[in-house]
């Protein structure tokens, strides 16, 4: 069996005004099937990703803010938000879309799966990954 | 474990510089290539970001741009593609800060 | 070393795929292993085999072709990616009802579990954007 790597998929642009957010998903739910020990960083405009009421109805493109959701089902249990990052755009956890994971190991407990952490902490969780994806 | 931070965009333009440089560490190279090399520019805002960090800058880049080396802020390391491979290989891990 | 590229914008709007381009020869050069370069949103675009750049400059996509002949490397063009952006092979093409294909000779269309791969078996994943 081959050791399982810390992949971390770095998110740091809006959604829709470009495809990273939405393509960079798509590497995530891919990359579920292999295993590894997954976490997303939201940093910069990247915590606009994750703000909740998204509506594109009017735009004529897909809302994918729906996947952020799904995540907990693809082993996704930690999810960094960079405080700093959220304070500079003047949103709270609250803008935000609830994202949550079910541990089997506790009877299917619903656990928060986003982790608001300073810009500190994060560069501490960064420094210990295997594979940085950026997008 | 020690990071190469790798900024390409102008300081000027994007505030990748900016938040890249929140998250180096003691241990860690930053290297500026494309459009990033205008952030060692001495003259420029930007250069007050470097302070205390080990910078690299690639030479080709900043040549392409007209940048005379007497114009960086001090103490940067010029590499080519060959050095950006080795700091590639003598840190442990690359965040590319897009 | 051995190392998976992923180049994330075309030929010529961005120096991404020049720098890449530029590191991988270095890297090869140097006696290191290119596992893969992975070609991921516009990045696809290098793939086409359609461009006819002007005489005197760099053949963006010509350039990867002989790079990969010349030391056997493994490009990957996102599947998905491509789809969005019209390039196909002659499968694809024939898949997806197209009546002509463009990739460029030395790339292959293939799922995004080849750059999740190349970042399991790669000692280091370098990423080229905007």
């Amino acid at each position: 069996m081959s050791e399982i790597k810390k992949f971390m998929y770095v998110n740091r642009k809006a959604p829709y005004g470009t495809i990273y957010a939405w393509e960079s998903l798509e590497v995530v739910l891919i990359g579920a099937a292999f295993d590894q020990n997954v976490s997303l960083a939201f940093i910069d405009d990247g915590v606009f990703q994750l703000t909740a009421d998204q509506d594109t109805s009017g735009s004529g493109f897909k809302n994918f803010s729906p996947t952020y959701a799904a995540l907990g089902d693809y082993g996704v249990t930690k999810i960094y938000v960079e405080r700093e990052s959220l304070e500079e755009r003047g949103l709270s956890l609250d803008d935000l879309q609830q994202l949550t994971w079910e541990d089997e190991d506790e009877d299917y407990a619903e656990k928060d799966s986003i982790r608001l952490v300073s810009r500190a902490e994060l560069a501490e969780i960064l420094a210990e990954q295997d594979v940085l994806f950026n997008f | 474990m020690s990071m190469l931070h790798v900024v390409n965009k102008s300081p000027y333009e994007r505030n990748s510089l900016y938040t890249c440089v929140g998250y180096c560490r003691e241990s860690d190279t930053l290297l500026l290539i494309e459009d990033g090399v205008y952030a060692a520019l001495a003259a420029g805002k930007a250069a007050a970001k470097l302070e205390g960090l080990k910078v690299a800058a690639l030479g080709s880049d900043l040549k392409a741009r007209g940048i005379a080396e007497d114009k960086l802020v001090e103490g940067i390391e010029i590499v080519d593609y060959a050095g950006f491979v080795d700091l590639v290989e003598t840190t442990d891990r690359v965040q590319s800060w897009l | 070393m051995k190392l998976t590229i992923q180049v994330n914008e075309g030929p010529y709007q961005h120096q991404a795929s020049d720098t890449a381009y530029q590191f991988t020869k270095a890297a090869l050069e140097k006696g290191h292993e290119i596992f893969r370069v992975f070609f991921y949103h516009d990045g696809v675009n290098n793939g086409t085999r359609l461009t006819t750049p002007p005489q005197d400059d760099r053949n963006v996509v010509k350039r990867w072709s002989e790079l990969a002949a010349q030391h056997n490397l493994d490009l990957v063009v996102c599947v998905a990616a491509a789809q969005r952006r019209g390039i196909a092979d002659p499968d694809e093409a024939r898949r997806n009802g197209k009546d002509a294909d463009n990739i460029a000779p030395g790339f292959r269309i293939s799922g995004l579990g080849q750059l999740v791969e190349g970042g399991i078996q790669s000692d280091r994943l370098v990423v080229f954007g905007d």
